[in-house]
């Protein structure tokens, strides 16, 4: 296995089953070191060791688990204990939790091996990982490219092959944006359906863990490994979703909403044409479309990113140097903390930081923090409305494909923009799943399909049967095979 | 007679109650027992605050919150919510607080106290849940400190803040608000007072309708009644020599007994209050009927029965119910022995000799004293004696038989001082005859003859009448 190879899991496991997961481990980490996109910000010094100890098992007998040997990638903001975890931010740099996150103990339980941590917009805040301490990652499909963000490491890396499958969050899009923009599958979850323990937090209420992977099945196969109630998460709810038995080729009847709303200005004409192929598709195999209204979309936006900043400048006032991570010297403590942070925390963190606290301060916070979560339940109250009509709703993950490195970088407002059908989503805490329904100009376009609360059967009925019935995920960046 | 406060002083109070007695902490299964133990032994990720944690409300934590709130007559809420207060302070791991605010469990109560002038009432604003920090260890005083320790063993631990309105007039009101409040927080069984940081306070302290200083800091009821004392000094100076009193956060500091300025009104904190994401909106409205339940019987209701039911002076079943330790003790007295005889034994003898020597009725046994109500009753001590043997045994210890025995304080018995008297009387007839001539002092010779006879055991005044009584015959 000297080149780098898509890989479904079932693709993994029988390379496992004929060699070892030693073997299949080694050839990633050779394909890791010959990278040049920058998708992991640490390499798991263990992962050899622990693919051994799967190899053996308990009794000598193998690991039985579902995910026995097979690799995994881990966005750097899900806590690894023995693995540093830095969110891509230089306060962080050094920092080894003592202990695991959830879904890395539900991971490792069934067999799983942490090929290492990946890179990310600094604490999940971003759109294109070019906000990461570590530099950024460059999208597979043309390096000059970003590969969307925050968690552009963990699509980058399983569309360039360097992991079979990875794991991301989502607080406003960032999975499903770098799922779309490297041509890979990213599920957000509903808000709730995955414990967020050990999960540094950027906004709370917003962000759920998601998957990645090459294809629908994967998808399926992690969510049952990870999803599920967790007592030590308050905001995880017991709900069981059989996630693989949702895998079945079968969309007649299916009623399709098209929110207007997410075609909207400055919408990229071969993303529209793509995404209405897709739609057209569907049609084909006996679903019906309608389009739906969701007005309250075009306030979604400035509502998201009041609530995510304010929340975001409450988490991020622990990182004050006193306990672990970067630690700059000062006369007091205030100074010390204050040194550290500014040092330690980079441009768009230190913004986004300024003004959450400016929008939960005194003369300030009904005028934006309340209004934004009176606006965040008439966006609730539009998915409500829209999907007690339709079963799904279906637009593009990202108004446009991937831009380059450097384009939007500078204008913090425009990156923003780029969130417009995203970040609804969050607000609402319903499930969405992102897949490639084409290329334009050589680069992917993400359809996005959204489900109710707890849904996530129906979107995966649905994302399963386009990946049956279309030859998009049979698309690889050059040199991938 | 009506106090009509000259000063215009109100005294408003925050009482900070740490709930040691349950077995975790408020968000996370840490031990609440660390006082014995090394610092930072008692901390996982999420008291320490660690990237990723996450809270879970402790059940108990809630149930003692209304249970708090039930007593001090407050309204329970019907749903709860938790809120984040964000400011920076290295005991503080988070960078914020996890507190309650617009929406405390538990608001609008009383409690009555003995004021200035009989009873008074003090208005409960609110009552709510949070976390206590951890605790810093400043080397010297905290004007002047060159080093800081961090301690997180106390990070996380249950605390329920108790707000008063300022209805309190003069420092010993709020000493008498404190120790009510004391008495009914032991009552209910949810923390043990007498721990290192168990209870704290802060006071709001104004003279006159002007501003208000908020001292911080205080940690006894002794400093909180000195603090206050010095504040409104303080403040009485400052008018009289024409200045104005500032609204500001001043520091106790208790060893120097003086109030030290902290930051002024334009120095606060925006806290930037905003709802906790991470735990959701908790009902507890169709839990208060059965925290109802579990309510033990409260200070004044138990007062009120002792009067009845042990026929008691409405001042002894004060001083007995005061402490439920010594209710307790009391009853538990009371049911062995005739209760009547029993309470002064127990609410002024012992509960006196327990306060001289700065202890609790946890070092006298509850069968010691019996033991000597019964020996008393039964005539075999005197009275006098028995005060001694408590003394004894509080001192030095022992049990009552072996110190009456050892002491020789076993009253004799009639006969032997009967006996000791006809031969008295016989072997000194010559002052028999002096006495009956007249000379009064022949007869207290008489009787020194008996007590020698009967070695000191027999009751004096008993022996002078009984001299008396054969020489008359």
């Amino acid at each position: 296995m000297s080149k780098a190879k898509w890989m479904s899991i079932s693709k993994v496991r029988e390379s496992i089953a004929a060699s070892s997961s030693e073997e299949v481990t080694a050839s990633y980490l050779d394909t890791i070191s010959k990278s040049k996109i920058n998708g992991y910000v640490t390499i798991n010094e263990g992962a050899i060791a622990r693919a051994q100890d799967i190899d053996k098992g308990k009794d000598g007998e193998g690991h039985d688990g579902i995910l026995a040997g097979v690799p995994i990638a881990i966005k750097d903001n899900i806590s690894t204990k023995g693995i540093q975890t830095t969110c891509s931010s230089k306060i962080l740099q050094g920092y080894v939790p003592p202990y695991n996150a959830h879904v890395i103990e539900r991971l490792l339980d069934a067999g799983a091996v942490i090929l290492g941590k990946t890179n990310m917009d600094e604490f999940a805040m971003g759109t294109s990982t070019e906000s990461s301490h570590y530099g950024t990652t460059l999208n597979p499909w043309d390096h000059e490219r970003v590969p969307g963000g925050s968690s552009g490491g963990s699509a980058a890396v399983v569309a360039a092959g360097e992991a079979p499958i990875s794991l991301g969050s989502d607080t406003g899009g960032s999975v499903r944006c770098p799922a779309a923009f490297c041509g890979v599958v990213g599920l957000k979850p509903t808000y709730g359906g995955i414990s967020r323990y050990g999960l540094i937090s950027y906004a709370n209420s917003l962000e759920q863990i998601g998957p990645i992977a090459t294809n629908v099945s994967d998808i399926a196969t992690i969510m049952d490994v990870i999803g599920g109630h967790d007592p030590r998460d308050s905001t995880s709810i017991n709900k069981e979703i059989a996630y693989r038995d949702s895998l079945v080729d079968d969309v007649s009847g299916l009623k399709i909403g098209v929110p207007d709303e997410y075609f909207g200005e400055g919408i990229d004409e071969g993303v529209e044409k793509a995404v209405w192929a897709a739609i057209q598709k569907f049609e084909d195999m006996g679903a019906a479309w309608e389009k739906v209204s969701m007005p309250h979309t075009k306030y979604a936006l400035a509502s998201y990113y009041i609530i995510a900043m304010s929340e975001a400048s409450s988490n991020l006032a622990r990182f004050d140097g006193t306990r672990y991570g970067l630690r700059e010297e000062g006369e007091n403590w205030h100074v010390m903390a204050s040194r550290t942070r500014a040092k330690g925390f980079g441009e768009e963190v230190k913004r986004r930081i300024l003004l959450g606290t400016y929008a939960l301060s005194a003369g300030y916070h009904d005028k934006y923090y309340l209004k934004a979560l009176k606006v965040r339940t008439l966006v609730k109250q539009d998915f409500d409305k829209a999907l007690s009509n339709v079963d799904v709703l279906m637009a593009p993950t990202m108004p446009a494909p991937a831009f380059k490195i450097g384009e939007k970088i500078e204008d913090p407002l425009a990156l923003y923009l780029t969130d417009v059908n995203t970040v609804p989503i969050n607000l609402a805490g319903v499930p969405s799943i992102s897949m490639p329904c084409g290329l334009v100009d050589g680069l992917p376009v993400g359809l996005q399909i959204i489900g109710n609360h707890f849904d996530e059967s129906t979107i995966m009925r649905a994302a399963y049967s386009f990946e049956q019935n279309t030859d998009h995920l049979t698309k690889r960046p050059a040199g991938v095979e | 007679m009506a106090y009509h406060n000259p000063d215009g002083v109100m005294i408003g109070l925050e009482i900070h109650v740490q709930l040691n007695k349950l077995n975790t902490k408020m968000f996370c299964g840490c031990s609440t027992k660390y006082h014995n133990d090394e610092p930072n032994s008692h901390v996982c990720p999420v008291c320490l605050g660690l990237p990723g944690s996450l809270p879970v409300i402790n059940e108990r934590a809630v149930e003692a919150a209304m249970k708090i709130g039930l007593a001090l007559n407050c309204d329970i809420v019907p749903q709860t919510q938790f809120h984040r207060k964000n400011y920076f302070y290295p005991d503080l791991p988070k960078g914020f607080q996890t507190t309650q605010y617009d929406f405390p469990i538990a608001s609008k109560g009383k409690v009555v106290i003995e004021g200035e002038d009989g009873e008074h009432v003090i208005g409960i604003t609110r009552a709510h849940m949070e976390e206590d920090p951890g605790r810093l260890v400043h080397i010297g005083s905290i004007d002047k400190s060159k080093g800081t320790m961090i301690d997180y063993n106390r990070s996380g631990i249950a605390l329920i803040e108790i707000v008063s309105e300022p209805d309190m007039r003069s420092p010993k009101e709020a000493r008498r608000f404190l120790d009510k409040l004391r008495n009914i927080i032991e009552y209910l069984d949810v923390c043990d007072t007498t721990l290192e940081g168990a209870m704290r306070f802060d006071a709001n302290v104004s003279i006159g309708g002007g501003s208000r200083a908020e001292v911080k800091n205080i940690s006894s009821h002794k400093g909180a009644e000195k603090a206050l004392l010095f504040e409104i000094v303080r403040q009485k100076n400052m008018l009289r020599r024409g200045g104005t009193v500032v609204q500001e956060t001043r520091h106790f500091d208790e060893a120097r007994g003086v109030t030290i300025s902290l930051r002024t009104k334009e120095q606060e904190h925006d806290y930037r209050y905003f709802p906790e994401p991470d735990l959701v909106p908790m009902r507890v409205a169709d839990r208060t009927a059965k925290v109802v339940e579990t309510l033990p019987e409260l200070p004044d209701a138990k007062r009120e029965r002792f009067t009845k039911e042990y026929d008691m002076a409405d001042m002894h079943a004060k001083a007995l119910t005061s402490e439920i330790r010594t209710a307790d003790y009391y009853e538990e007295v009371a049911a062995k022995v005739d209760a009547k005889v029993c309470t002064p034994w127990v609410a002024d003898v012992l509960k006196g000799e327990l306060n001289y020597r700065d202890l609790t009725v946890e070092s006298f046994k509850v069968d010691d004293m019996v033991e000597i109500i019964e020996m008393v009753t039964q005539d075999k001590i005197t009275e006098k004696s028995a005060v001694e043997v408590i003394r004894a045994i509080l001192d030095s210890g022992g049990s009552p038989l072996d110190i009456v025995k050892e002491k020789g304080l076993i009253k004799v018995e009639d006969d032997v001082v009967s006996t000791a008297v006809s031969e008295v009387l016989k072997e000194n007839e010559a002052a028999v005859a002096d006495y009956l001539g007249g000379k009064e002092q022949s007869l207290n010779f008489l009787v020194g003859q008996v007590m020698k006879k009967t070695r000191g055991r027999a009751d004096a005044v008993q022996a002078r009448e009984m001299v008396l009584e054969s020489i008359n015959k």
